[in-house]
């Protein structure tokens, strides 16, 4: 079972870097703002998704369980957010300002 | 080498250059973002130095409050910076200040040297007292109990910050509200965010005050994310600065350090001397302390992101 449960936690953390790796590749060589938000966003959600979702056994108790999908809950929220509003002033404003 | 140590390296080898990049960048806007960025990695560091609630007041406070401060400058030093960095100094001037800075970094290096060691502590008269003062978190303890007075004053001083601030007003507008009145589309995002996180933010401001009793928190960083809130709700247009000359603002702003020093009157008429808390109402006291504390703080630091008054009250 604990076996299980190690390989599983790998597994989605690994995965769940890998979408961190990527969004910040795709930070550093796109070539636009809304390009290198679309990447980031990436990161963001998908990534600290999969490392929370691979922590969650690992949780101490359901208080600690909470704190983490809330922790992911809140970064989705203020990233969504954010790419949003950059991306409403490189529209409005055009990519130079 | 452990795992936590090689993650140690790591994160030296991001500090040190971001800090050395803080300084040598020539923007000021891209030496703030650096700063930002620095002030959240060194939280990571306080963490692994075991000092959690100072982690938490560099990153809420040192980066994220220092940082809008610092943002607002850049953005208003915008239009002159050109001129600014077109006037280089001569070289006399230049060499002038390279031999005061070589000078005071030696003088440090020198006297790094000649620290004591083991360096003196109070740490354990501290830890052995811990009791007395009926909280767990020794950091609650030292800022609240054992070095009141210097907790006292800092408030006061910020206070005399707002009022400096408040200062810049010019005379026509004296007695207004502070920064621009924001204005967002009602329809976009940053209303939305600013509907929804409150709610949550306000949770955690008051769960890390409420929490520091016994685990890592405090009210300096809970009322930070009070601040925070209330600037979002600003920004977004959905509420205002008060004038500067309500009276409900001002005694809001001074009922912190009032009580606080209620409480220290209080000790030198029923216990020993000035802020001593008698030791079955020490707990309490603290927690009484550190509420009035929250409501000032908060205020004041919100009103210090906000700016000078700019406005009349009427607007």
């Amino acid at each position: 079972m604990s076996a299980a449960v190690d390989l599983f936690t790998i597994v989605a953390v690994s995965a769940g870097v890998f979408f961190f790796l990527a969004g910040t590749v795709g930070l550093l060589r796109f070539p636009d703002t809304l390009t290198r938000l679309h990447a980031l966003t990436k990161a963001d959600n998908l990534g600290l998704g999969l490392v929370v979702l691979g922590l969650l056994p690992r949780a101490a108790g359901p208080v600690g369980v909470l704190k983490l999908v809330c922790v992911w809950l809140l970064v989705l929220l203020g990233s969504a957010a954010v790419s949003q509003l950059i991306a409403r002033a490189v529209r409005n404003e055009g990519p130079g300002a | 080498m452990t795992t936590w140590e090689s993650f140690d390296i790591v994160l030296a080898v991001l500090v040190l250059p971001l800090a050395f990049w803080t300084i040598a960048a020539r923007e000021t806007f891209v030496a703030v973002v650096s700063y930002v960025a620095y002030g959240l990695l060194l939280a990571l560091v306080w963490v692994r130095l075991g000092a959690p609630d100072v982690a938490l007041a560099v990153a809420a406070i040192g980066s994220g409050l220092s940082g809008v401060l610092l943002l607002g400058t850049a953005a208003r030093l915008r239009d002159v910076e050109e001129q600014a960095a077109a006037a280089r100094p001569s070289l006399l001037l230049r060499v002038i200040a390279a031999v005061l800075s070589v000078t005071v970094a030696a003088g440090l290096a020198v006297a790094l040297q000649f620290l004591p060691d083991p360096a003196p502590t109070l740490a354990p008269v501290a830890a052995r007292n811990l009791a007395a003062t009926g909280v767990g978190n020794p950091v609650t303890a030292v800022l609240m109990a054992f070095r009141a007075m210097d907790t006292l004053l800092e408030k006061v001083v910020l206070m005399l910050a707002l009022v400096g601030v408040w200062s810049l007003a010019p005379d026509r507008v004296w007695g207004g509200r502070q920064g621009p009145r924001h204005q967002a589309d009602p329809q976009g995002m940053l209303v939305f965010l600013a509907r929804l996180l409150p709610p949550v933010g306000v949770v955690v401001g008051v769960y890390l005050l409420w929490v520091s009793a016994d685990e890592p928190g405090g009210a300096f960083q809970g009322s930070t994310i009070l601040a925070a809130m209330w600037l979002l709700a600003m920004l977004a247009g959905l509420t205002d600065t008060p004038p500067v000359s309500s009276r409900r603002l001002r005694l809001a702003l001074i009922a912190g350090p009032a009580v606080f020093l209620l409480v220290g009157l209080g000790g030198l008429w029923l216990g020993d001397s000035f802020l001593s808390y008698p030791a079955a109402w020490a707990k309490t006291l603290i927690v009484v302390i550190e509420i009035g504390m929250l409501l000032t703080v908060g205020l004041t630091l919100a009103l210090l992101v906000a700016g000078p008054p700019e406005r009349s009250a009427r607007q």
